[in-house]
């Protein structure tokens, strides 16, 4: 019997597909999340909302807010750690939750280097802006990635940036020669081994996620089309009128991407969703995106 | 004659199910409504949350067309979270299928940390031992009358079961390289 193996780091995420991993920081959040139909909860102290509205600096949650979380639902729970922080890390496996996100939501730890996540037992997943920095991630074991987007600020418009480029590069590199592909990792400054990987495969080597910025069930929808294997939605659900029938419109819209008609009907009656921050209005230094190495 | 399995794509691995029917002699449908059910010779429920596809099963009415199948003598098989949803009794409430007698332990082995890979026999596979992926499983803790066990962990825990055309695994065979399990499946559809 094996534990902890790719396969098994990997299998996980493989099973939240076609799913919404949704943000909460209390017990009373994850049960609203799991009865919506949430495929994981992702536990934090504050959403990403209040993060950039409270500023201050941002650090792995409370551990007996996650335990509280862990005893309140069976779905999965995952947890945010900073960049580079790996004792938080450390904190949150022997915590026993069931992913970690090392996370540019929070304040970085380390302005050089993220966790040496392979070494774990428990799986992590990152965020990416491009296909090099998914698959630097994935060289340090991450078993999952998702788009960084712009966490809490409700405008989608990071993540489709982010989730086009890495469909665009990953279609481009199948259609190059092997011996392109080494100057290809060069430049795009990622394991050579994975640039390959994923050129035979003609996709991403992990499951595929979008996060940041997603907000309505056709931002959920739209996200699915560019083709993510699924969606965590942060501040969207908790920060809009009504968290309970929006996340459950979000799930259906995330099901059914392909199907306007049910993404329309799901989108009826929402009540307010979250208020936004358009990020073409962000200044440079408030892009969280642009944390990570 | 390629034959149509469909494959309950509300949530979870539904297209790695697909992609291992796409290597033998089968047609995966992608299974979101009812009339999607048209014409399958099988079902396969996959991998994934069994609250949320069993939440969204519910939703669009599918608990009735997926008994009916069953009813007909078509094969269903459950993977992990399609383990549960057949189940008759998981020990809290939420929507099944209740299509196989049994009771089922969800998380039966802890948290992901502790999920794993180990080699099974398993009754009816010929060709040596089966690669087994299990994750956050869930496992059979009784059997009705009538329902077979088709295979035990080392220390006697029952990972998959039978009943007439009604299968049921605790773990992953989609995740492997290996289709025989899958193979065995169709070849039962084609005939049923």
């Amino acid at each position: 019997m094996e534990k902890n193996t790719l396969t098994v780091k990997r299998g996980l995420a493989q099973m939240l597909k076609g799913g919404v991993i949704m943000d909460v920081v209390t017990a009373e959040q994850a049960s609203i999340a799991e009865d919506a139909g949430a495929a994981a909860v992702m536990a934090l102290e504050r959403v990403p909302a209040d993060i950039r509205a409270d500023g201050g600096v941002a650090r792995m949650a409370d551990p007996e807010k996650i335990l509280e979380i862990q005893a309140a639902v069976t779905i999965p729970v995952m947890a945010k750690c900073r960049i580079g922080h790996f004792v938080e890390a450390e904190v949150l496996q022997s915590l026993g939750v069931d992913y970690i996100d090392e996370s540019e939501v929070l304040t970085p730890a380390d302005e050089e280097h993220h966790v040496a996540k392979a070494g774990f037992d428990v799986p992590f997943v990152c965020g990416c802006r491009n296909l090099g920095e998914a698959l630097r991630r994935i060289g340090e074991g991450a078993a999952m990635v998702r788009t960084k987007g712009e966490a809490g600020t409700g405008d989608v418009v990071e993540a489709v940036r982010h989730m086009r480029r890495v469909m665009s590069e990953l279609r481009q590199i199948q259609h190059l020669r092997p011996d392109e592909l080494y100057a290809y990792a060069k430049e795009i400054q990622a394991p050579l081994h994975l640039v390959e990987e994923a050129a035979e495969l003609g996709r991403m080597p992990v499951v595929n996620f979008a996060a940041g910025g997603i907000a309505t069930p056709a931002d959920a929808a739209l996200m699915m089309r560019l083709g993510s294997d699924g969606n965590f939605v942060g501040s969207g659900i908790f920060k809009s009128g009504d968290p309970a029938l929006r996340a459950r419109a979000i799930v259906e819209a995330t099901t059914n991407f392909e199907d306007s008609a049910l993404v329309a009907e799901v989108s009826r009656n929402l009540g307010e969703p979250m208020v936004g921050i358009a990020n073409s209005s962000l200044q440079p230094e408030e892009m969280l995106a642009g944390r990570g190495w | 004659m390629s034959v149509r399995i469909g494959v309950l794509a509300l949530q979870g691995d539904f297209a790695e199910h697909g992609a291992m029917l796409g290597r033998l002699d089968a047609e995966p449908v992608e299974v979101r409504q009812r009339s999607d059910m048209d014409g399958i010779a099988g079902l396969i429920i996959p991998g994934g949350e069994s609250t949320t596809i069993g939440k969204l099963m519910e939703r669009y009415a599918l608990r009735g067309p997926i008994q009916a199948l069953a009813e007909a003598g078509k094969p269903i098989w459950g993977t992990c979270a399609g383990l549960i949803l057949m189940a008759r009794d998981v020990g809290r409430r939420q929507p099944l299928l209740n299509l196989l007698d049994i009771t089922v332990e969800r998380n039966a082995f802890g948290r992901q940390t502790d999920s794993f890979e180990t080699d099974l026999e398993i009754e009816g596979i010929s060709g040596g031992p089966f690669h087994a992926v299990f994750i956050r499983a869930p496992v059979v803790r009784a059997v009705g009358p009538g329902v077979q066990v088709l295979s035990r962990l080392d220390d006697g825990t029952i990972v998959a079961v039978r009943h007439g055309r009604l299968f049921g695994t605790s773990f992953h065979p989609e995740l492997t390289g290996d289709v025989r399990l899958h193979a065995s499946f169709v070849e039962m559809a084609r005939h049923a």
